[in-house]
C-alpha cells in the first residue's frame, strides 16, 4: 500500500493556511451553556451558511440537564459536501467561561477564537488569532432586562462571526427573520443585535488577518435542512400513521413530538377532527402495549424510543413476533444505560434489537443513514410491519435524530400502502372460512382478519405461541415446531423486501469497508482522504436494514478484507454478519469501532484502516 | 320512584335474542380451568348478560393479561376475536385496541395478581384515561396459575393453604379505582348470579371504563378454612347494597311512583339500573358516600357488592381526543395520506 509520511501532510495543512484564506472548508464551535438560547443563534449562523449555497452540516453535543452545564455546537461548512463531524475546530466562539480555557488549549495552531473579553483568553496562547468582544457590554446597549441580554449576547456573536467569515448579511437576515418567523418583536431585537455585533467587529477588527471565509456557490439550492426525527416523523405521517404511542426520552422525544405538530397541521378533517391518535403512555411497557394492540385491531401504529425504552419493552415486542402483529418501533439510539450519557450518540442498539425478546425472536430492523432516508424507511417500515405481520425497527441514532442535515426535499410516495394480507368480510363470504396461522402461499406469512369484521367466520383467538394453524389452544410440539419454521420462512422472505445495500466496487480493490447508519459519512469522507492521500481504493458496502441480504457473501468473496465500522465498543454489527457467513467468509472480518459517544469521523476512520492494514493483514 | 318494564309490543321468539342469536351463539371453548373455580361461573354470566343484551360478537374484542382468570377469554364469545397478551399489559393492549378502533365493545378479564400487582401501573392510567372497555378481576386472593402464592388483594390475616399467614393488608381495587376517577364501579360474588348478569349489563351500558370486582374463589388454593376468599367466608361476609335489576334501552320503562324503596339510574346508552334498597338506602351516584361505605364494610370485614359507584357524565379518552367517527383501522390512504401539495409546502418550509 502506498504511504504518505505525515510530514507530508502538515505541510499540506500549513499551505492550506498559509496560502490564502481556506474558502468554504472550515468548523465553527460555538461553547456555551445550555439553556442560555444559544440555540437559535446557532441555527441562524449555520442557515446563514447554508444559504450561501456552501454545504453545512450541524451537530451539537449537549449535556442531560437543563440548564448551567456546557454545550458544544459544530457547524462544519465544506464545499466538497462532507458532512460528517470533523475533529479539527478552525473558528471557535468561547463563550463558556468554564471551558473556555480547555477550549483554547485544544486548538491547533493558526485557529481563530472569538471571546468574552473578560475571559482575557489570550494569555494562554501565543499561536491563534484573537477576537475579544465586549458581549455582556453590548448587550446593554440595547435592552436593560438581564435575562434578555443573555439570550442578546448570542445573536451579537452571529453578528461578529459573520462579519469575519464574511457571510452576505442579507443572508443572516433571512435566517434570523426564518427562525422568528410570525413573532415581530423577537426579529427586530435579535436583527438589533446581529447589527451591534457586525458593526462591532467590522470597527474593531481587521477582517483580512481571519483565514477562512464564506464565498457563495451553487451547491445547497433546493436543498432542505431538517434533523432525522423530523424526517421520520414525515415519514410516518404520509405512511398513514393512525396510533402513535410513546414515552418521552431523548434522543428519541423530538420525533413523537414533531409528528403531533404535523399530524394538528395535515390530518385533522373538515369537521375539525383527527383522524389520528397520539397518546403520551405512562412508560415504554404501555406504549409498545398500545401499539401492539393498535396493530392487533389494525391501525397503522408506532412507537419511539432510545434503548431504556426498548429495554423495558422487551417482553411485548416477544409477544408481537409470536402473535405475529404489525407495529413499528422507532429506536433512536444512545450510550448505554439509562443513568449514562443519554446525550451521546451511539450504535449500540443493535444486537438487542436484531434479537430483541426472549425465546426464538429475530427481527426486521432497517437502518438509515440519512434524514432522507428516515424519512423514507419511516414510511416503508408500515408497509413491511403490516406486510409480514411483525414488529418493524428503525433503528436511528442520536446524531441523525438530533442533529440539522441537509438533504434534497422528500419525495412523495406515490404508491398504494401494502396493507398485508387482511380478509374482509366480503373475503370471508367468498372463502367461507380461514385458518389465521396456516402459510397458504410458501412465504411464511399468514392471513388475519381484523376484530370488528362482520362475519361468523371472522373471529380467532391470539395467544403468543401455544396455538395450532387454525389458532385453536395447542401444547403440541409438533403444532409448535411447524409454527416457529413458518416464522423462520417468514423471516427469509423478508430477505427479499428490506432496502438492499449499496456497494460500491472500487476497480480492484482487496479491501472494503462495510457501514450503516451515521458511520456512512465518515466512511465515505475516508474512501476519499485514502484514495487521494494514501492512493488506496476500498471498496463499501453500506447495508440497510437486517435481516441480510444475499448481496452480503458476494462482497465479502470478492474482497480479502472487510472492515465493518461501528459505533459501538463491541462491534455489534460485525458480529451479526459473523453468525450469517460461512466460516470462510468470516474470517475476512476486521473491525473499527469508535464508541466515546461523539459522532465518528472520516480521519478516525482512514488512520484506523490504515494501521490495521500496515500491522499485519492476516 | 319506581319502574316497571313492558315487553316491546312484537314478543320475539324464545330462546333467541333481539339479534336472532341463541345463547349457544355467545359461548366459546370448553374451560380448562378446575371444576368448581369461581372463574367459570363468572364466564357464564358473561355469556349470559351479551346474549340478553343482545351484543354482536363481531363487535366485541376480548383481551387478557396471564393468569387462569386470563384464559378464560377463550371460554366464551367464540365468534369474537380475542388477544391473550402478556401479564398485567392488558389494560395497554385495550387501550390501542380501542384507538384503534373506537366502534368496538372491548372486555377485558383480569386476575387480582394480573390487575393490583404486576399490571397496577397500567390498571391506574387506564382508569385515569377512562378508556371505554368492561374491565373485570376475578379475584381469588392469589395466583392460580402459579399455585397459590398470595396475591395483593389477598386480606390481612387470610390463611394460605399451607398454614402461612398473610401479614400485609390488601388493596382494594374499589376503594381505588373511585379516588382514580373511575366513573363505574361494582363489586360482586361469583355464587351471586343474578347480581352479576345485572351489573355487567349496566357495564355494558356504560361508556368508559367500568371495573367490576367479582370476589371468585379458587377452589384449589383458596377455598379452605381460613381463607377470606373461599366460597363460605364471601357467603357469610357479604354485604348487599341493594338488589339490582336492569332494563335495556331497547324495552320500554313505566314509571310507577307508588313505591319509595327503588331508585333508577339512567346509562349513557339509554338503559336503565333500578336499584332495590336494602335498609341503608344507598346513593351510588355519590363518591364521598360510596368512599365511606367501602371503607366502613372493611373495617367490619365485610365486602360490599352491588353498584358501588356510578357517573354517567364524564367524558370518555376518547371522546377527549377529538377522533373521527369512524375506526381509525380503517380509514382509506386518501384519507390518512396528505396530498402532494402538503409534502411541497413542508419542504418549501425547510428550505
Ligand atoms: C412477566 C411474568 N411474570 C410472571 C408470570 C407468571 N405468572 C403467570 S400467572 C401469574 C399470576 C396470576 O394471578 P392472577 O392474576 O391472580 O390470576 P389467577 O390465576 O389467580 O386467576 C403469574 C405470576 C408471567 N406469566 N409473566
Ligand atoms: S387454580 Fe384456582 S384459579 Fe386456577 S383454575 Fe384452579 S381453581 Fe381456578
Ligand atoms: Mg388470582
Amino acid at each position: 500500500m502506498p504511504n504518505q509520511s505525515p510530514q507530508v501532510l502538515v505541510a499540506e495543512e500549513e499551505q492550506r493556511l498559509n496560502g490564502g484564506p481556506v474558502i468554504n472548508d472550515f468548523s465553527i464551535q460555538v461553547a456555551t451553556v445550555n439553556g442560555s438560547g444559544s440555540q437559535s443563534s446557532n441555527t441562524v449562523l449555520m442557515r446563514s451558511i447554508f444559504q450561501m449555497g456552501i454545504p453545512v452540516s450541524g451537530k451539537n453535543l449537549f449535556p442531560s440537564n437543563i440548564a448551567g452545564l456546557p454545550t458544544w455546537f459544530t457547524i462544519r461548512a465544506n464545499r466538497d459536501g462532507w458532512i460528517a463531524r470533523r475533529k479539527e475546530i478552525d473558528f471557535l466562539v468561547a463563550m463558556n467561561p468554564e471551558t473556555a480555557r480547555e477550549d483554547v488549549m485544544n486548538l491547533d495552531p493558526n485557529r481563530v477564537v472569538v471571546y468574552e473579553e473578560t475571559l482575557k483568553l489570550d494569555q494562554y496562547r501565543r499561536d491563534l488569532a484573537f477576537f475579544p468582544v465586549p458581549f455582556a457590554k453590548l448587550a446593554t446597549e440595547i435592552t436593560p432586562d438581564s435575562r434578555l441580554r443573555k439570550l442578546l449576547a448570542n445573536m451579537i456573536y452571529v453578528g461578529v462571526v459573520s462579519e469575519l467569515l464574511e457571510i452576505d448579511p442579507a443572508e443572516t437576515e433571512t435566517a434570523l427573520t426564518k427562525q422568528f418567523k410570525g413573532k415581530a418583536k423577537a426579529v427586530a431585537l435579535n436583527k438589533t443585535a446581529l447589527d451591534i455585533g457586525s458593526k462591532f467587529a467590522k470597527q474593531t477588527f481587521d477582517r483580512t488577518v481571519v483565514p477562512y471565509k464564506c464565498q457563495r456557490m451553487n451547491a445547497t439550492k433546493g436543498k432542505i435542512i431538517i434533523d432525522g426525527n423530523s424526517a421520520a416523523a414525515l415519514g410516518c405521517m404520509f405512511a398513514g400513521v393512525t396510533v402513535a404511542t410513546w414515552y418521552p426520552i431523548t434522543p428519541s422525544s423530538s420525533l413523537c413530538e414533531t409528528l403531533a405538530d404535523y399530524m394538528k397541521e395535515y390530518r385533522i378533517e373538515k369537521d375539525g377532527k383527527a383522524n389520528f391518535a397520539i397518546v403520551q403512555a405512562e412508560d415504554e411497557l404501555a406504549a409498545v402495549g398500545m401499539a401492539i394492540g393498535a396493530g392487533w385491531a389494525g391501525a397503522r401504529s408506532m412507537t419511539s424510543t432510545a434503548g431504556p425504552g426498548i429495554s423495558l419493552m422487551q417482553e411485548f415486542i416477544g409477544l408481537g413476533y409470536y402473535a405475529e402483529i404489525p407495529t413499528v418501533i422507532f429506536d433512536i439510539t444512545r450510550v448505554g444505560p439509562s443513568t449514562g450519557l443519554p446525550t451521546r450518540t451511539q450504535q449500540s442498539d443493535i444486537l438487542s434489537l436484531a434479537y430483541a425478546s426472549h425465546g426464538d425472536t429475530k427481527h426486521i430492523v432497517l437502518v438509515p443513514a440519512s434524514v432522507e432516508e428516515c424519512f423514507q424507511m419511516a414510511y416503508d417500515a408500515f408497509d413491511l410491519a403490516e406486510r409480514f405481520q411483525t414488529p418493524v425497527f428503525v433503528m436511528s441514532d442520536l446524531d441523525l435524530g438530533m442533529n440539522n442535515w441537509m438533504a434534497d426535499p422528500f419525495k412523495y410516495p406515490k404508491e398504494k400502502f401494502d396493507r398485508g394480507k387482511v380478509l374482509s368480510a366480503d373475503d370471508l363470504k367468498r372463502l367461507g372460512s380461514f385458518r389465521r396461522y396456516a402459510d397458504v402461499d410458501g412465504d411464511g406469512i399468514p392471513y388475519r382478519t381484523l376484530p370488528g369484521t362482520n362475519h361468523p367466520a371472522a373471529s380467532y383467538f391470539t395467544r403468543g405461541s401455544g396455538h395450532n394453524e387454525n389458532a385453536a389452544y395447542s401444547e403440541r410440539p409438533d403444532d409448535y415446531k411447524r409454527n416457529m419454521e413458518r416464522l423462520n420462512k417468514k423471516y427469509e422472505t423478508a430477505r427479499q423486501h428490506v432496502p438492499p445495500p449499496e456497494i460500491q466496487y472500487a476497480t480492484g480493490a482487496k479491501i472494503g469497508f462495510l457501514g450503516f447508519g451515521t458511520s456512512h459519512w465518515a466512511i465515505i469522507e475516508s474512501l476519499d482522504q485514502l484514495q487521494r492521500e494514501y492512493d488506496t481504493s476500498v471498496s463499501y458496502y453500506r447495508l440497510r436494514a437486517v435481516p441480510f441480504t444475499k448481496h452480503l457473501a458476494e462482497f465479502f468473496e470478492r474482497h480479502d478484507r472487510v472492515y465493518v465500522v461501528e459505533q459501538n465498543r463491541d462491534g455489534q454489527m460485525g458480529m451479526l454478519i459473523k453468525l450469517e457467513l460461512p466460516a470462510e467468509l468470516a474470517r475476512k472480518l476486521r473491525s473499527i469501532r469508535h464508541y466515546s459517544g461523539i459522532p465518528i469521523d472520516a480521519r478516525f476512520v482512514t488512520d484506523a484502516l490504515l494501521a490495521a492494514e500496515k500491522g499485519g493483514q492476516n | 320512584m319506581s319502574l316497571t318494564t313492558q315487553q316491546p309490543p312484537a314478543a320475539a321468539p324464545k330462546n333467541v335474542n333481539r339479534l336472532g342469536l341463541t345463547m349457544a351463539d355467545y359461548k366459546g371453548a370448553e374451560s380448562t380451568l378446575c371444576a368448581g373455580c369461581g372463574h367459570d361461573a363468572i364466564t357464564s354470566q358473561i355469556i349470559k348478560a351479551f346474549y340478553e343484551y343482545g351484543v354482536e360478537p363481531h363487535r366485541v374484542a376480548k383481551l387478557s393479561g396471564i393468569g387462569c382468570s386470563s384464559k378464560t377469554p377463550a371460554y366464551f364469545l367464540s365468534k369474537s376475536h380475542g388477544f391473550n397478551g402478556v401479564h398485567g399489559r392488558m389494560p395497554a393492549i385495550a387501550t390501542g385496541v380501542m384507538l384503534a378502533n373506537k366502534s368496538l365493545i372491548s372486555i377485558g378479564v383480569s386476575g387480582d395478581g394480573d390487575t393490583a400487582s404486576i399490571g397496577m401501573g397500567q390498571f391506574v392510567h387506564l382508569l385515569r384515561r377512562n378508556v371505554p372497555m368492561i374491565y373485570i378481576i376475578e379475584n381469588n386472593g392469589v395466583y392460580g396459575l402459579t399455585k397459590g402464592q398470595f396475591s395483593a388483594t389477598a386480606d390481612l390475616g387470610s390463611k394460605a393453604k399451607s398454614g402461612v399467614m398473610n401479614d400485609l393488608p390488601a388493596i382494594d381495587v374499589c376503594t381505588m379505582a373511585i379516588e382514580l376517577g373511575c366513573n363505574f364501579v361494582a363489586r360482586s360474588f361469583a355464587g351471586d348470579p343474578k347480581q352479576m348478569v345485572a351489573l355487567l349489563k349496566a357495564a355494558l351500558g356504560h361508556r368508559g371504563t367500568a371495573v367490576f370486582d367479582v370476589i371468585s374463589p379458587c377452589v384449589t388454593f383458596n377455598n379452605h378454612e381460613g381463607s377470606t376468599k373461599s366460597y363460605k367466608y364471601a357467603k357469610d361476609h357479604e354485604e348487599l347494597l341493594h338488589e339490582i335489576s336492569f332494563v335495556p334501552f331497547f324495552e320500554q320503562i313505566t314509571v310507577d311512583y307508588s313505591d319509595g324503596e327503588t331508585s333508577d339510574v339512567e346509562l349513557h346508552d339509554g338503559s336503565h339500573i333500578r336499584l332495590r334498597k336494602t335498609d341503608k338506602g344507598y346513593d351510588p351516584t355519590n363518591k364521598g358516600e360510596a368512599l365511606d361505605t367501602l371503607r366502613k364494610c372493611q373495617e367490619l370485614n365485610e365486602f360490599l357488592t352491588g353498584l358501588i359507584y356510578i357517573n354517567e357524565m364524564k367524558p370518555d379518552f376518547l371522546t377527549l381526543l377529538n377522533m373521527t367517527d369512524e375506526p381509525l383501522a380503517t380509514l382509506p390512504q386518501e384519507r390518512v395520506q396528505p396530498k402532494e401539495d402538503d409534502l411541497r409546502e413542508i419542504m418549501a418550509e425547510l428550505m
